[in-house]
């Protein structure tokens, strides 16, 4: 770990950005290489409109709303350090190791990913997912592809599945519950190229 | 004490003025008139071998420093920072994630977790895609003692930081001022000549007289750029009549290829000094200027290159299809306008060498003239050019199918990725048809087989939108 250190340097507080957000220092070069390579203006921090040059994210039917995860609202610039702290959510589940229980829950555990996935869904932030977000979702998903009444009956299906206290909404344990099968671990995880 | 100080000025006068006149015979004799009269000294060779020798020290001394301070030598990632992974359809993928999650369902619904396949590939692509790095410099793997690429190699240690300050006062101090003046001196000479040829009244003599000035010109133009170009396969040089493409790295191109034979050129008349060549550049050779108007309509464009193609002694035309710079690691999108004309390609492959500088032109950062000034002030400008076979479109083929073998060989020959991304989207915004193919995709895994079902059991409001 300290050999590299000195490579970190231009990094500011690349040491503590290890520790909190788990990458190695290679990991954390590269993504700062990356972070330099978009911010094109070299202004130091990014703006939505750099994430929306890059042609496969503008594809993704919520590329917006991923986009919208790195700023949220009030906030039009994004730091190295924020950056790196939202990719953190991406990164590999590795072996458990014991921990503080004082210490907040990583980034990349199961629990930080959901979150992460929660957020896509919960646009205003309350906490839930109300069937207006829902529909929102499905709508970017499927665009013009469905007719509206066939995306009102899907939507309504998957919040009545999910929905276990049926208070109309789905709230992020039921979210969990929904997805507790899933392997979240390895379907939300980008592995980096040695 | 003043005769003291005047004797000592006019001392250095002549002392100036000799030397001056030494530098300016050398240049003459050395440079100036091969140029003109197309003969090589062989010094180019030595040069470039010499720099290779160089470069090859410059890293060994780095590596030994490094390991000396028991660091690894921070290699740059030039195969980008996520492993390719299976190109998996987008059915495969969320077949992946819902079977481990829901296998008694039978018929497919929306799933909560579908969110994630989208939300991973995007977030993939802000991390590394293809593209974006296309469009900015190549990295070099060691250290040419530029100044550009000073900053990603801290291991330098004091021996290399001095040759490096040495290389900044060679090239901006001696090799830039005498490729500017070569390079004056060579658009002179031959927009004077070029003009004189044009007078001519014979038709036969004209073009004879106007394609050695034209090698002239650019011959001028390559020692100014101290290029050291190799061309492989020189049997299938192109012909006449016909219509040569490869890949687009920098304006030079045109100068590295049209050092070998001559070509009619195509594109948009200018203003100024350009302008001015354009003109003198007609005047004893055919190429194809079109007015700003003009280029908007794409008959006029398609008939005007038929119409030369079609004639078979005129000289070949020269089209880079991409339509825009890339950065020579890859190949992107060929536009299929040049090969819906129906007469021969002869496809040509460009590859510089990115260690003595370079070529790529990145058109967002600095403009012509800047990019000019980067090359002049690079070592040199090392590049190889393969001339490939000659194609034609086959039986059954359409333009664009045409278009991408013809990308695919110039792809393999210079060992570029090939690329299916139009390079036309480094300036405009994504089409929403890509978005609608991705969310056309994961309808049809949502309701492929719900909508078979709807059909058995019964139909109550629902109109079918896909077949």
């Amino acid at each position: 770990m300290g050999s590299s250190s000195s490579s970190l340097s231009h990094i500011p507080d690349g040491q503590q950005l290890m520790g909190e957000t788990g990458f190695s220092a290679a990991h954390l070069l590269r993504l700062h290489e990356r972070f330099e390579l978009l911010d094109k203006d070299s202004r130091g921090h990014l703006r939505p409109e750099d994430f929306e040059e890059i042609r496969e994210l503008t594809e993704n039917p919520v590329g917006g709303r991923i986009i919208g995860a790195f700023f949220p609202p009030e906030k039009e610039t994004l730091d190295f350090p924020s950056f790196v702290r939202i990719l953190a959510h991406f990164r590999p589940t590795g072996k458990n190791r014991s921990r503080d229980r004082t210490q907040p829950e990583p980034a990349n555990s199961r629990t930080g990913k959901l979150k992460f996935a929660f957020k896509l869904y919960d646009q205003d932030r309350d906490g839930k997912i109300s069937r207006d977000e829902l529909l929102q979702v499905l709508r970017a998903m499927l665009g013009l592809q469905v007719t509206e009444e066939q995306l009102q009956s899907i939507a309504e299906r998957a919040i009545q599945e999910a929905d276990l206290n049926s208070d109309g909404a789905i709230s992020f344990d039921e979210f969990k519950k929904s997805l507790e099968k899933v392997d979240i671990e390895h379907k939300m995880s980008i592995r980096f190229l040695k | 004490m003043l005769q003291f100080a005047l004797s000592a000025y006019n001392l250095l006068c002549r002392c100036l003025g000799v030397a001056f006149a030494v530098w300016f015979t050398l240049l003459f004799v050395i440079i100036i008139v091969p140029a003109v009269l197309g003969v090589s000294l062989g010094i180019h060779g030595f040069y470039i071998r010499t720099l290779c020798r160089l470069f090859e020290w410059t890293t060994s001394q780095m590596e030994l420093r490094a390991k000396q301070k028991n660091q690894q030598l921070f290699k740059p990632h030039t195969k980008g920072i996520l492993p390719k992974s299976e190109l998996l359809s987008v059915q495969e993928n969320m077949q992946e994630l819902r079977s481990s999650a829901h296998s008694r369902r039978s018929e497919p619904q929306f799933d909560l977790a579908d969110v994630i396949y989208f939300s991973q590939k995007g977030v993939e692509s802000i991390v590394d895609d293809e593209v974006t790095k296309c469009f900015s410099a190549q990295e070099v793997e060691s250290w040419n003692l530029l100044t550009r690429s000073i900053c990603r190699f801290p291991h330098r240690g004091l021996r290399l930081t001095l040759l490096w300050g040495l290389g900044v006062l060679i090239r901006y101090g001696i090799l830039l001022p005498l490729r500017v003046i070569l390079a004056v001196t060579g658009i002179f000479l031959f927009v004077v000549l070029s003009t004189s040829v044009g007078f001519l009244p014979n038709a036969k003599l004209r073009s004879f007289l106007g394609e050695k000035v034209h090698l002239m010109g650019y011959r001028f133009c390559v020692k100014s750029l101290t290029a050291f170009i190799t061309y492989h396969n020189s049997e299938n040089r192109p012909k006449n009549g016909s219509i040569c493409v490869a890949n687009h790295t920098t304006p030079l191109d045109v100068i590295i290829l049209a050092n070998d034979r001559c070509y009619s050129l195509v594109g948009q008349v200018h203003r100024g000094l350009l302008g001015m060549i354009q003109k003198a550049m007609v005047k004893s050779s055919p190429h194809i200027w079109f007015e700003r108007a003009e280029v908007k309509d794409r008959h006029l464009v398609a008939k005007r290159l038929c119409d030369h193609a079609a004639d078979k002694t005129k000289q070949p035309i020269l089209i880079f299809p991409e339509g825009t710079c890339v950065n020579n690691t890859s190949v992107m999108m060929f536009k299929k306008g040049s090969f819906e004309i129906g007469c021969t390609i002869f496809p040509v492959a460009i590859k510089y060498d990115v260690r003595f500088g370079d070529a790529y032109w990145n058109s967002s950062k600095f403009g012509l003239v800047r990019h000019l000034l980067r090359i002049m002030s690079s070592w040199a400008l090392v590049c190889s050019v393969w001339y490939l076979p000659p194609m034609k479109r086959e039986e059954g083929e359409d333009a664009a199918q045409f278009a991408k073998r013809v990308k695919a060989a110039i792809a393999a020959e210079a060992g570029l990725a090939d690329l299916t991304w139009d390079g036309g989207l480094k300036r405009t915004k994504v089409k929403d048809a890509f978005r609608e193919e991705q969310q056309r995709l994961y309808s049809s895994v949502l309701l492929g087989e719900h909508q078979i079902q709807t059909e058995e059991i019964c139909c109550k409001d629902e109109t079918q939108e896909e077949d």
